[in-house]
């Protein structure tokens, strides 16, 4: 292949990642940014039409309070969040997304987003947070108002984002990012004063249920692979809760969302012989005090009652899709209309998200009114905006953080000028897609008033860049020297290709760092030796080889992935106890200890000496 | 269940400035075989079945077929998007078929005008916690604080 040519792009503001918390960092940024005649640049490695997590569309927004309406207020979500979470979150950042994001979803509405309705108007709640939206159109919407703010001049899509640029002078200070496109072979610099990391939580660290060509089949978008925590880690940002992951029960195979057959349809979860989980299991809560005793049962907690129950031989285990349905048609006389009506919402649930569930409830000629279907655990998932709050550590709002939690600028992480948003902040779970994107607002807000406080240019070291641009095409040329030496390409001594590396990786991480494989079990011992192996798996990620343009891309996609399942393991090798049973256990460590580790567990990887410090970090209570 | 492309259909929308499958495909999977001038998932172990592709292929030449190591065979689901609703079909492996309409937006596409009309922010707004638009959108009058613990 020819040699790169390199472009190099100046703004103010640079927006890494054009998903929900991207376009609402490139919509609100815009604004704030105009009056100040600054540039807000968006780079994304797919197209922001169709990216990130909301690509195929969504059937609700599970984050909404209602306030105009009374229905819920901000305190209430964080009360919420605290009991999900079993204990631990920021409730300064949970706060400030509560109070704020009924404005974002009201502005969806007037874009032209449906939205499902009573009769009296309000939006149809699906469960307390959720409202029902036909979001078919969700992201092309989103992303039609954060190209239309920023202007499509200032949109740069195929593009990867590699590695973040941090100042020469001042590595505390960011300074841009580099990336390469896709689709030709250039590289991109991008020098900015402030960097927003709007990039996707990781999804394919661990070995999913189905390694063929379902591979690809799992719960969380494929594509996003980690960027957003492996360019902030590399960055030197501090990180918090990484020991923390998402394990959801969803419907078997095809991963349908089971929200609204639960919280609306009240379809019940039972085992083979018709025994319902959560009552059967139901005295394993009280081990898990003072969480277990509480309403809602936290996700995890949940998880541990599935999970026991298929240990004792509970299994298969269904959500009755059917009992629900005939209760349901039963409630309206069995009108057809009716009965028409509840059916397409059931259809219309998957169509709007999850095509595939769809299809393979068609491909089993399975009738939801008449057949139940099969509900499984997921394999694990790194992500900060559902039942789970990987991330970095962030500043908070002025108004509500305490000191311990502020440091000039909301959302702004350890490294001055960089911002996070979405599944890359920690500690503000269950944000999903409405939070995210108004958490992108605040980073896009915080953002521009960072660089009017801070106008200087920043120093981007020529020799880094270099560095950097070297490195990026090297598997080019790993595989362009090594090919040679067989007489097939994917069976070479010279290099590995990435979906080979991709499944190594996936296949330790399973095995050791507690995978669905390992029933969510791990211990130090195993996660030691795990980490080992990562260690080798990295040495062996200099020898990647690519064919082409789409090679390099999944090679860079590997790398986000190991450097997130080190982070990982490191963090939950650091945490000596099992807090989330049902997303994964220590075994040498099998309690809940208050005392010890009621607080949060921070990491930071420093660049210069290429050393992990781990910290813990105090939980302070904000709301009442 | 990933995608596959008809080859009698698909023309490698020679027409336009680029493949629109190959433009809009989140996974970066949907690629012109450029000796037959036509689209192929270069990769259908990493397709999340999104139908992204499918939906905006100016030929309908795209379809899913059920992930081979998960499925049954027989079944299909198309969709027919228009510009405020979708159409799907659902046909089942023993034949039945089940149609949907569905609304996908209220408003013309290519309407939204972002802060249009909105003052320009002083810096006071800029170091305050209130976003844009807040006042149009919220719903209540003012940006709560919590009762502090």
């Amino acid at each position: 292949m020819v040699e790169p040519t390199t472009e190099v792009i100046e703004c103010d503001v640079l927006i890494v990642g054009g998903g929900m918390a991207g376009c609402g960092a490139a919509y609100e940024a815009a604004y704030w940014a105009r009056s100040k005649g600054l540039r807000v640049v968006l780079v994304e490695k797919g197209a922001v039409e169709r990216s990130g997590a909301v690509a195929m569309g969504l059937s609700a927004i599970n984050c909404y309070m209602g306030m105009k309406n009374g229905e819920n207020q901000p305190e209430d979500f964080v009360r919420y969040v605290r009991q999900d979470l079993m204990g631990l979150s920021r409730e300064d950042l949970v706060y400030d997304i509560a109070r704020h994001v009924d404005s974002t979803v009201h502005m969806f509405e007037e874009w032209g987003l449906p939205f499902f309705k009573t009769e009296d108007g309000h939006y149809k709640r699906e469960g307390r947070w959720q409202v029902m939206i036909h979001g078919e159109s969700y992201k092309p919407i989103v992303a039609e108002a954060a190209k239309k703010a920023v202007g499509d001049q200032n949109v740069y899509e195929r593009i990867f984002v590699s590695h973040l640029l941090t100042d020469a002078k001042d590595p505390q200070r960011i300074a841009g990012a580099i990336g390469f496109s896709v689709r030709e072979p250039k590289i991109y610099v991008f020098k900015a004063k402030a960097v927003i990391c709007a990039a996707g939580g990781a999804a394919g660290v661990f070995r999913p249920h189905s390694v063929g060509e379902g591979l690809g089949r799992i719960w969380y978008a494929p594509w996003n692979t980690g960027s957003v925590y492996k360019l902030m880690i590399q960055a030197g940002a501090q990180m918090s809760q990484f020991e923390h992951r998402l394990v959801v029960a969803r419907l078997k195979d095809g991963y349908g969302p089971v929200g609204m057959w639960f919280l609306l349809f009240k379809a019940e979860l039972k085992n083979a012989y018709g025994e319902k989980v959560e009552e059967k299991w139901a005295h394993l809560l009280k081990d898990w005090e003072p969480y277990g005793g509480q309403k809602p049962i936290p996700t995890p907690l949940r998880n541990h009652q599935l999970l026991q129950d298929f240990l004792a031989g509970g299994g298969p285990h269904y959500l009755r899709t059917d009992e629900a349905l005939q209760k349901m048609y039963a409630e309206v006389q069995h009108d057809k209309k009716k009965i028409r009506e509840i059916e397409s919402d059931a259809w219309e649930d998957f169509l709007d998200m999850t095509m595939s569930q769809a299809l393979l409830w068609a491909s089993e000629n399975i009738d939801p009114a008449k057949t139940p279907s099969e509900i499984v655990l997921t394999e694990p998932y790194l992500m900060g905006s559902h039942a789970a709050t990987t991330g970095a550590w962030v500043s908070g709002p002025e108004d509500l953080a305490p000191p311990e939690y502020f440091w000039g600028y909301n959302r702004m992480t350890t490294i001055n000028g960089l911002f996070a948003a979405g599944d890359g902040v920690s500690g503000s779970a269950h944000k999903f897609s409405s939070g995210s994107y108004t958490e992108g607002r605040f980073a896009g807000k915080a953002a521009v008033a960072y660089v009017h406080d801070n106008p200087d240019d920043c120093n981007v070291e020529h020799d880094r860049v270099e560095e950097i641009k070297k490195e990026l095409w090297e598997p080019i040329e790993v595989f362009e020297r090594g090919v040679g030496a067989s007489t097939k390409p994917d069976v070479n001594p010279h290099y590995i290709l990435p979906k080979q590396a991709l499944l190594r990786l996936q296949k330790i991480a399973d095995e050791y760092a507690a995978g669905h494989g390992s029933y969510y079990l791990t211990n130090g011992k195993m996660l030691e030796r795990g980490l080992e192996m990562v260690d080798l798996l990295k040495e062996d990620l200099h020898k990647l080889g690519a064919r082409d343009l789409h090679d390099l891309l999944r090679c860079w996609e590997v790398w986000d992935r190991v450097w997130c399942l080190e982070a990982h393991m490191r963090h939950m090798l650091f945490r000596e106890e099992t807090r989330w049973p049902g997303y994964y256990y220590r075994a040498d460590y099998p309690k809940l200890d208050e005392e010890n580790w009621k607080c949060f567990v921070n990491s930071t990887w420093d660049p210069a000496t290429k050393e992990w410090t781990m910290e813990k970090k105090p939980y302070i209570q904000v709301v009442s | 269940m990933p995608t596959y492309v008809n080859p009698d259909k698909c023309d490698g929308c020679k027409a336009q400035d680029r493949p629109a499958c190959h433009y809009i495909c989140p996974s970066d999977i949907m690629h012109l075989d450029q000796s037959l001038g036509k689209a192929f998932n270069i990769e259908p172990d990493l397709c999340w079945e999104c139908y992204a592709c499918v939906k905006t292929c100016p030929q309908s030449a795209i379809d899913i077929r059920a992930y081979a190591d998960i499925a049954p065979m027989g079944a299909s689901i198309t969709s027919l998007r228009g510009t405020d609703s979708i159409m799907w079909t659902v046909k089942f492996r023993n034949g039945e078929i089940k149609r949907f309409k569905l609304p996908i937006r209220t408003t013309p596409w290519g309407s939204i005008e972002p802060h249009e009309g909105m003052p320009v922010p002083t810096q006071d707004d800029l170091n305050g916690q209130a976003l844009s638009q807040q006042v149009q959108f919220l719903g209540v009058p003012k940006l709560p604080t919590p009762a502090l613990a």
